[in-house]
């Protein structure tokens, strides 16, 4: 099981972290393990925000080894380095927890070469990278992650989310969902479901040139879109290509800086209910997740099989 | 008693039901009404459908609601008003009594799923699993329903005006589906027995390997499963399908006589002609 869910404000900016994390919370029986927000806020016109993590969260319940704290101020120290020698400035510098970080980084270049850049440091994965995109996740339900990051004050027009059930990974941080669509700037996944050909896929997209940072087969849909785009597809064409070219079952949302989107497997396995009105799309693996927004009587559907869409701010 | 043998021969088999006499495992045992006494349902209680109150679900568990409603069948309420269910799950089930319960608003997953005996009225939408293995009743729907729509279902009346999700009637085992509108992939997946009558369109795989049963569609059919074959529409069919809409208050400006009639081909394997060690072979 897995939980996602996702909001779009059309012209409007809200307090679409708060929103999110009712909704998540809701979900929260759906997947304990870990939670993940990508929030598309208020953003930066200008420069980058870049959210990245030099370590794991190894509190009660994680997977990941345990390391000496100590190891991730020189990995930080490394990354301010790489981005120095990229000709890139670090305009602003958060430290969120020992081992995540929130930079607003001015770049002009290829996003590719200071991903991998940045990446060549032990340890360190960026979460995030965008003009609007904020993607936070780590470990516990999707209170406890919006309290440790300070999200319920993030304001935006949309947003995806997931709380994850950890099945073939484990549970840290790199396998917690979204994933950013490397090396798209503002691109981000959260999948529920299963994929089966996705090793044969991951070959293919590595050597085109994209990285993997975990075994979840659910990045390989972040990376599959990606690549989509950077060959020259629509957001909306990639998704239906997804349809044909993925095998499993699944229900996915994607976002991007000014789009939300939304695919079904064929099989019309795995869950989604959907709220659409002129000013807001909601929609939730559960009915459960929106009714937090809108306790009142609504009318939603299922979307059908093979069914993709995307809405606009 | 009636001699069910001779209705079957004589009623269900022209309808192109029921055709051939169960033997072996899956020989249908039918109440004899000369051991009734013998027949007690835990949980069952006598209700005056005149007695009637409302329940607010808005601060209520599952639980705490099913069983409210359960307490409130026991003092004698036989009509049970439930409203802000707002989308819970597993609200109104394992209701083993008669009963007119009506929710004002929607359920979520597995709504009055395993129920025998009440009229349910819902005025919202439902999510996936409602009425699961539902023994006998009604249960009406005013808005959409999510997948596996009336799953395993044994008996009685289901009825969604709108439209509903994959796999609607899969694994049914007899009673009545009823949907207003389309319904999605897989409609009557290893259904088994009972109807299904779908107003609108349907998805892909229409009846895939379904066993038996009937189902009739009033639009466009996206593609037929495996084994699942269109047969012709008897005036029987169309007198009992004008008959089952009337009561159900739905579909009144469809023509019937162009209803699409959908049965098993039977060619993947019957499985009432194998015994048990020839059927564990064929699977």
């Amino acid at each position: 099981m897995c939980g996602i869910a996702g909001l779009i404000h059309k012209g409007k900016t809200v307090n679409i972290g708060k929103e999110l994390q009712d909704m998540l919370q809701a979900l929260k029986h759906r997947g304990p393990d870990s939670t993940g927000y990508a929030l598309y806020g208020e953003g930066n016109r200008d420069n980058y925000i870049m959210r990245f993590k030099v370590g794991e969260n190894v509190k009660e319940g994680s997977s990941a080894v345990n390391e000496d704290k100590s190891v991730y101020d020189s990995r930080k120290k490394q990354v301010d380095k790489h981005i120095r020698d990229l000709g890139a400035d670090i305009l602003k510098d958060e430290q969120l927890t020992p081992y995540s970080f929130r930079y607003i980084v001015k770049y002009d270049k290829d996003l590719m070469e200071f991903s991998k850049k940045v990446e060549s440091v032990k340890m360190t994965e960026i979460l995030s990278l965008g003009k609007s995109l904020e993607l936070v996740k780590d470990i516990g339900d999707a209170n406890t992650v919006s309290k440790q990051y300070g999200l319920d004050k993030i304001k935006g027009t949309h947003a995806i989310g997931h709380s994850r059930m950890a099945t073939e990974t484990g549970v840290d941080i790199r396998s917690a969902h979204p994933f950013w669509g490397y090396p798209f700037s503002d691109v981000s996944v959260v999948h529920n479901g299963q994929l089966t050909n996705y090793w044969n896929n991951r070959r293919a997209l590595e050597n085109k040139g994209m990285r993997f940072m975990s075994e979840c087969d659910s990045e390989l849909i972040a990376v599959y879109i990606a690549s989509k785009m950077r060959s020259g597809a629509s957001l909306k064409d990639g998704m239906q290509d997804s349809l044909k070219e993925l095998d499993g079952v699944f229900t996915y949302l994607v976002a991007t800086k000014d789009s939300l989107g939304m695919a079904k497997d064929t099989m019309a396995a795995k869950p989604m209910v959907l709220y659409e009105s002129d000013d807001l799309v909601a929609m939730g693996s559960e009915e459960i997740a929106i009714r937090t927004l809108l306790p009142q009587e609504i009318d939603t559907h299922d979307p059908y099989d093979g069914e993709v869409k995307v809405w606009q701010i | 008693m009636a001699n069910l043998k001779q209705v079957k021969d004589s009623k269900a088999k022209s309808m192109g039901l029921h055709k051939e006499v169960l033997r072996g495992r899956t020989q249908q045992v039918f109440f004899n009404p000369e051991e009734a006494e013998n027949f007690f349902y835990y949980g069952s209680h006598n209700v005056d459908f005149n007695k009637r109150t409302e329940v607010d679900a808005k601060d209520l568990t599952c639980k705490e609601l099913n069983d409210k409603i359960n307490s409130l069948m026991k003092d004698g309420y036989g009509t049970v008003v439930v409203k802000n269910p707002q989308g819970k799950h597993s609200l109104g089930v394992g209701i083993l009594n008669k009963l007119n319960l009506i929710f004002e608003g929607s359920l979520g997953y597995f709504g009055v799923g395993s129920i025998d005996g009440p009229v349910v009225r819902i005025t919202g939408r439902v999510g996936w699993s409602c009425a699961e293995n539902m023994m006998a009743g009604k249960v009406v729907i005013e808005k959409n329903a999510g997948s596996c729509f009336g799953a395993a279902i044994r008996g009685g009346d289901l009825i969604c005006k709108g439209s509903v999700g994959a796999r609607t009637g899969i694994d049914m085992k007899g009673g009545t589906i009823i949907v207003g509108g389309d319904a999605g992939a897989f409609t009557g997946f290893m259904m088994q027995r009972g109807r299904i009558i779908i107003l609108g369109n349907t998805g892909i795989n229409l009846g895939d390997s379904m066993y038996d049963g009937t189902i009739f569609v009033g639009g466009k059919i996206k593609s037929l499963g495996s084994d699942a074959i269109k047969s012709k529409l008897t005036s029987q069919d169309v007198d009992w399908l004008k008959r089952k809409l009337k009561v159900a208050e739905i579909g009144s400006n469809i023509n019937v006589s162009k209803i699409t009639k959908i049965v098993a081909g039977k060619k993947l394997w019957n499985y009432d002609q194998l015994e048990p060690t020839e059927k564990k072979g064929a699977i």
